[in-house]
Order: C-alpha cells, then sequence, then structure tokens
C-alpha cells in the first residue's frame, strides 16, 4: 500500500516549509515534553513523549507497560480454566463483563459446550449494560479532555444505574466474575428484568440530555471535527476495531460480521461515522459513534428483556476442564473494538498457551500516525477518542 | 482628615474583597455542585461556611518548593504581581454615589482618578507578567507553555477590551468612571434606564468576552488548561504562593465583574430607588447593596458559563480575538462615533 497522505487537519504546519524573503527555512528548535505517566489526560498510566515545535506535534511515541501484570504467563499457571475470568476481569476493567465472555466463549468452543438459551440472552443483556457504561466512561472523560466537565458527573450518574444492576445480580460493581465457562454464576435476580426496563425508558432521554450539552456544542465541535483523521486505509491497515474503526466509515462490526452469541436475533444497526461535521474519521465521528451505540445497545437490551426464555443458567459440564489438545482463537466485540483469545491445549487441566489480542493495544498503535500535525491540545482529545484503558494495554 | 478617610475606605474595600473571594470559592463549589447533581463541601462550618477559611489554612502549612533549577527571585516574585494587579484594580471602581456622614461629603470611590478607564487598562496589562514570568521561571515545560499562552492571549484580548470601551467612552464623554455611571442614572424614553448594555450591546458582549479571556476563565483558561498542561503557569507552585495565584484570580473575577457593572449595567444605579422618598443616608447604603447585588449576578453568570462550556483550543482563541472580536468592536467604535457625530 502507498504511504498514507498527508492528514486533511484544517491547520497543519510544515515547520521546514515556511519560506523566509531570503528563500531559506526557518526552524524554530523542537523541545521533548514527557506527558504522564503522571498527567491528567492520558487516562491512567500511559506515558506520552511528544516532540513538539511551539505546541504543533512532531511526534507522539506512546510508551506502555506501567500496569503490566503478566496476564498471559499467569493464566497459564493457573490449574484450572475457571480460575482465570477472574483475571480476566481485570484486563480492561471498564468492561469486566465483556472479557469474561471473550474468556468463557474461547473456552466453550475448544470444548464444543453448548450453553443454554436463557444463558445466551443474560449474557447479551450484560454485554450491552456494560457497553453502555463503558461508553459512558469514554465519552464522559472525553468531555473532561475538552475541558468541560459537567458532562463527566452527567455520565456517572447514569453508569451508577447499571452498576445498581449489575451489583444486584452479582454482588459486585466493577469486577464481575459473573459469565462463567458453560453459563452465568447466577440466575437474574427477581426484580431483575423491571429494574432494566426502567432503566432503558430512563436513559434514552438522557443521551438526548448529552448531545445538546457536549456533542452539539459548538465549541466541541470546533475542537473534535478535522482533529485526528484516521483515514480508512489506515485504520484498517493498523488492525483498529470497534469505534475507532468504525468512526472512520468502515462497516465492521463482530456481532453482526462473525455472529456468535444471539445477537442476530435482535434489530439493530452497526452505526459509522459520516464526518458529518468535518472529515470521516476525525475525532467527532468516533465520539458520535459511541453515542449512537448506546442508542443502539439499549434497543438490544430492550429486546432481549421482552423475549427472554426461561431456563437453566448453567449447562453441564464436566467438573474439570480438559480440551482437547488443538488450539483456536474466539473474538468477541467489546466496547473498545476486537477482543480476542488464542488458546492452545495440551489436553491438560490447564492452557499450554494463551494470547489476549486486545482492541485498545492495537488502537493505541495508531496513535502517532493521527497526531502528528495536531497541537497540543488536540492530543490529549485524540488520546481521549482512541478511547485506551490501560489495564488492557498493558495487561 | 482627609488621608484618615482614604485609609478606611482602602481597609473597607480590601476587607470586602478578601472576605468575598472567600466566599466566592466556596460559591462556586457549591454552585458547581448543584450543577454536576453533587452535593458539594458541606462539612466544615455551618453549610461549609468555613470551607474555604480550612483551605487557606491548609495551603499556609504546606511547604513551599521551588524548582531545583527555577529562578528563584522571578519565581517569587510573579505571585506577588498577580495579586497586587488584582488588589490595585479595583482602587477607581465607584461602588456607590457620594455619601453624607459626620458632616463631610464622602465619595465612594478609593481614588476618584480623571483617567479612572486608562488606569484600569493599564493595570490590567500588568497581570499578564506576573503569569508569563510565573510560567518562564518554574523551568518546567508546561508551565513555559502556559506562560506563553497567557502573554498571547491577554494581549490580543486587550486590545478588545480597549476598543469596546471606546463606544461608551464616546457615549459619556471622558473617562472618569463616576461620571459615566452618573450618566447611566438617566431614563431613556422615559421609563427604560440609560444603561450601556442597551445603548451599547455589541461593546458589551465583546467586553464581557474579552472578560472571561482577562480572568482566565473557561471557555478561555487556556494558560492553566489541566487536561493539557497539568497546571499551567501554576504547575511548580504550591502553598501560599500557589494561594496568592488562585486569590489573584478570584479576586480578578470580582473586579472584571464590577468593571462590568460599572461601565454597562449602570454601577450602583437601582431604577427608579429615587422615587421611595428615601432618606439620603438610606439611599446610599441602598446603592452600594445594588452595586454588590449585580457583581454578585454577574459572577454567578462566569460561574455557570465555567461548568457548562468546554474549552477553546489556543488558535482559535487567537483567530476569534483577532478576526472576529477586533473588528465588530472596532465597527461598533466607529458606528458609535458617526451616530454621535450626526446628532
Amino acid at each position: 500500500m502507498d504511504q498514507p497522505k498527508a492528514l486533511p487537519t484544517n491547520y497543519v504546519t510544515q515547520p521546514d516549509k515556511i519560506a523566509t524573503s531570503k528563500g531559506k527555512t526557518v526552524r524554530t528548535e523542537e523541545m521533548i515534553i514527557n506527558m504522564g505517566p503522571q498527567h491528567p489526560s492520558t487516562h491512567g498510566v500511559l506515558r506520552l513523549e511528544i516532540i513538539v515545535d511551539g505546541e504543533i506535534i512532531v511526534d507522539a511515541i506512546p510508551h506502555i507497560g506501567y500496569l503490566h501484570r503478566c496476564f498471559e504467563k499467569h493464566a497459564e499457571h493457573m490449574t484450572n480454566y475457571q480460575q482465570v475470568i477472574p483475571y480476566a476481569d481485570r484486563m480492561d476493567y471498564v468492561a469486566s463483563m465483556n472479557n469474561d465472555w471473550a474468556f468463557a466463549l474461547a473456552i466453550e468452543r475448544m470444548m464444543k459446550i453448548e450453553v443454554p438459551e436463557r444463558v445466551e440472552y443474560i449474557r447479551v443483556i450484560m454485554a450491552e449494560l456494560q457497553r453502555i457504561a463503558s461508553h459512558l466512561v469514554a465519552l464522559g472523560t472525553y468531555g473532561i479532555d475538552a475541558g468541560a466537565f459537567t458532562p463527566f458527573l452527567y455520565c456517572f450518574r447514569d453508569r451508577e444505574e447499571i452498576l445498581d444492576l449489575f451489583e444486584m445480580t452479582c454482588g459486585a460493581r466493577l469486577l464481575y466474575n459473573y459469565i462463567w465457562v458453560g453459563g452465568v454464576s447466577h440466575d437474574l435476580p427477581q426484580g431483575f428484568i423491571e429494574q432494566a426496563k426502567e432503566f432503558c425508558t430512563y436513559f434514552k432521554p438522557k443521551i438526548k440530555e448529552f448531545n445538546d450539552l457536549l456533542t452539539y456544542n459548538e465549541i466541541f465541535i470546533k475542537r473534535t471535527a478535522h482533529v485526528g483523521v484516521l483515514p480508512r486505509d489506515v485504520a484498517i491497515n493498523y488492525a483498529c476495531s470497534g469505534p475507532m474503526l468504525r468512526g472512520s466509515g468502515v462497516h465492521w462490526d463482530l456481532r453482526r460480521d462473525d455472529p456468535y452469541s444471539v445477537y442476530h436475533k435482535f434489530e439493530w444497526e452497526v452505526q459509522t461515522g459520516k464526518g458529518e461535521v468535518g472529515t470521516v474519521g476525525d475525532c467527532w465521528d468516533r465520539h458520535i459513534v459511541r453515542v449512537r451505540e448506546m442508542e443502539q445497545s439499549v434497543k438490544i437490551i430492550e429486546q432481549a428483556l421482552a423475549s427472554i426464555p426461561e431456563g437453566n443458567v448453567q449447562s453441564a459440564i464436566p467438573k474439570r476442564i480438559r480440551p482437547e489438545p488443538g488450539d483456536i482463537y474466539v473474538r468477541t466485540e467489546t466496547p473498545r473494538g476486537e477482543l480476542g483469545f488464542y488458546v492452545i491445549s495440551d489436553g491438560s487441566g490447564s492452557f499450554y498457551r494463551v494470547k489476549a489480542r486486545g482492541p485498545a493495544f492495537v488502537n493505541l498503535s495508531v496513535l502517532p500516525e493521527i497526531s502528528r500535525g495536531a497541537m497540543i491540545a488536540d492530543l490529549t482529545l485524540i488520546v481521549g477518542s482512541v478511547d485506551i484503558v490501560l489495564g488492557e494495554v498493558d495487561r | 482628615m482627609d488621608i484618615l478617610i482614604a485609609s478606611t475606605k482602602i481597609a473597607v474595600v480590601l476587607a470586602a474583597m478578601l472576605t468575598s473571594v472567600v466566599f466566592l470559592v466556596l460559591v462556586e463549589r457549591r454552585m458547581s455542585a448543584f450543577i454536576q447533581n453533587r452535593i458539594g463541601p458541606n462539612r466544615v462550618g455551618p453549610y461549609g461556611l468555613l470551607q474555604s477559611v480550612a483551605d487557606v489554612v491548609k495551603l499556609l502549612m504546606k511547604e513551599d518548593i521551588v524548582p531545583a533549577k527555577a529562578n528563584k527571585p522571578l519565581h517569587d516574585l510573579a505571585p506577588i504581581i498577580s495579586i497586587a494587579v488584582a488588589m490595585t484594580t479595583f482602587a477607581v471602581i465607584p461602588f456607590g454615589n457620594a455619601i453624607e456622614l459626620f458632616g463631610t461629603t464622602i465619595k465612594l470611590q478609593i481614588a476618584d482618578v480623571n483617567i479612572g478607564i486608562l488606569y484600569i487598562l493599564a493595570i490590567t496589562s500588568l497581570g499578564v507578567y506576573g503569569l508569563t514570568l510565573a510560567g518562564w521561571s518554574s523551568n518546567n515545560k508546561y508551565s513555559l507553555l502556559g506562560g506563553l499562552r497567557s502573554s498571547a492571549q491577554m494581549i490580543s484580548y486587550e486590545l478588545s477590551m480597549g476598543l469596546a470601551i471606546i463606544g461608551v467612552i464616546l457615549m459619556a464623554g471622558t473617562l472618569r468612571l463616576d461620571v459615566i455611571v452618573e450618566k447611566q442614572t438617566e431614563y431613556l424614553l422615559g421609563w427604560l434606564p440609560a444603561w450601556n448594555i442597551f445603548l451599547q450591546p455589541v461593546a458589551f458582549i465583546t467586553f464581557f468576552i474579552a472578560a472571561f479571556a482577562e480572568t482566565n476563565r473557561l471557555p478561555f483558561d487556556l494558560p492553566e488548561a489541566e487536561p493539557e498542561l497539568v497546571g499551567g503557569f501554576h504547575t511548580e507552585y504550591t502553598g501560599l504562593k500557589f494561594g496568592l495565584f488562585f486569590l489573584a484570580e478570584y479576586m480578578n473575577m470580582i473586579t472584571a465583574s464590577a468593571i462590568v457593572v460599572t461601565l454597562f449595567l449602570g454601577g450602583w444605579h437601582l431604577p427608579y430607588a429615587d422615587m421611595l422618598g428615601l432618606s439620603g443616608f438610606a439611599l446610599s447604603i441602598l446603592q452600594v447593596l445594588t452595586f454588590c447585588g449585580k457583581i454578585v449576578l454577574v459572577l454567578l453568570f462566569f460561574i455557570a458559563i465555567r461548568w457548562t462550556l468546554p474549552r477553546f483550543r489556543y488558535d482559535q482563541l487567537m483567530s476569534l480575538g483577532w478576526k472576529v472580536m477586533l473588528p465588530l468592536t472596532l465597527a461598533n467604535a466607529l458606528v458609535t462615533a458617526l451616530i454621535l457625530l450626526a446628532f
């Protein structure tokens, strides 16, 4: 493929091309700024080494690993496959349910376990609630990056309702250990369905409120349109996924394109960025994709709640899980994109090897590409629009 | 006698300013909490009234850290410049009409200068030195960027601020602030107070926006923009020196509100108050209260804006200042002058 073209941002300056009257070039001295790991807007312990010319970024190099916890090695040393689930929880701690599901699905596919219909519905409801909760964190902190503090607390107010639902289901509010191999740990508690329905009715107008407050704010659009443009081809070349990829106008959602569970039974649409206020693939597009995905998730949850069947919540699985020797790659769509587990089994009771393909880690790799030529103020918005969770980047 | 009166006025105004800063911080925190569905500080004292006092005590007890390679004299000087400028600007603002006390007429204004507006512009433009020097002397890249931003921002907004005021000066025909206020006590069409907000709406809006930029408040708080520059110019300040910057910011807010009230909202003028038939002394007190009330309303607006809007980007801020506000204020001055010439 050809080199990606220069970014069509509206203010990119190329310092080495500013001609003086004598025809020579003026070049100001570049400065290296160390941004993070303790910095208000690197969303965790990301460290960015940025080279700036005045306020314009010449290069940005992410340094990661401050939160490395040896997930893969640790998982291989567990004596039991089930024991890894609490650990998978802690990868992307903003979207634990989705991690659990991806992990459980990998083992189930290896063991060829069929889970009951009710479990599939519960998992869809939980995963989509988690998707909303995760997007609320992403959008709220994005407001802070742009300088608007208030939307953040509005998002957390709504996220609280979802956490209450999770808490009544499994007692935990952040790291659930709820989705197990072969099913879920408990059935839905009494009153869950009613409360979840109430939440859906409550939440829909809140999306509009959020849009009025932040998304369609004139200053916010000015800040995010044409900024951090990720062209379609670059997004695909860097293997971006999730809202990052869809923001660039690529129709790709694993829930539809590599179907798992019961998503095919529901009416919903894949949302993509269309460049409504700027260029396709700019920060605003990624933002609006997340907002619209929340609407779609509410739609899915409502349909699932209306048609959830009765039945068992745990299928009959052997007490000790011993998959046949072999390997498998299973991928699911988490709020941040494609989370895949590549698992190799040697027939024993624990992994021979497990490799997690995290969406935030892969999406982060495109950061230098899209932040060159932007300003320091844009960099925080670009990092925010990638929506990284360092727990999953570093694992 | 004159010295006694003058020093009393200084003491009263300074005390009032310092006290109101303490409560302004609390009001801002409680109001932002109200906006954001929170409760806000309510533990220290009744309704959290003593929260700011506790904060000040905490700041006093903090260690004063100066970075190893900082320029220490300038690092110390910068907060002093900021606070001095913030305190002195208020000197020319008339906070009430003349008051009769013990047989002498006292003007409720610390210094009755005949170039009041020029004094304000001159002093406020000194404020930029505080921020720029703080940014430069800290020997920190974030501080440096904050300091650079503040110098560029404040200089460009000073221009539109000055040009916005020209409309007001043309209407009043003087630079004296007390006369400008007196002119606004008249009535248009017999019922509408002749406040400059009605006569000079364009100047009012541009001046108000420039006031936001001058006081470094959102959406123009680029010099300290937390998500980008950590703390901007005050990243390397701790304890009391940070406290002075903090104090200066809120004092600047009060002063800016006072200038807005004086120039555009009729100063101490309470419409139709002279029909109440109050004694001279009571009327004067009422006018001072009116002035304070108007300042509070403007301050609440400042706060509400801060907790609603996102922040501009540096280049957008500059282009707004130079490409929108400056031509607008110039045109306003021109149109005002032409109209005055014609009639």
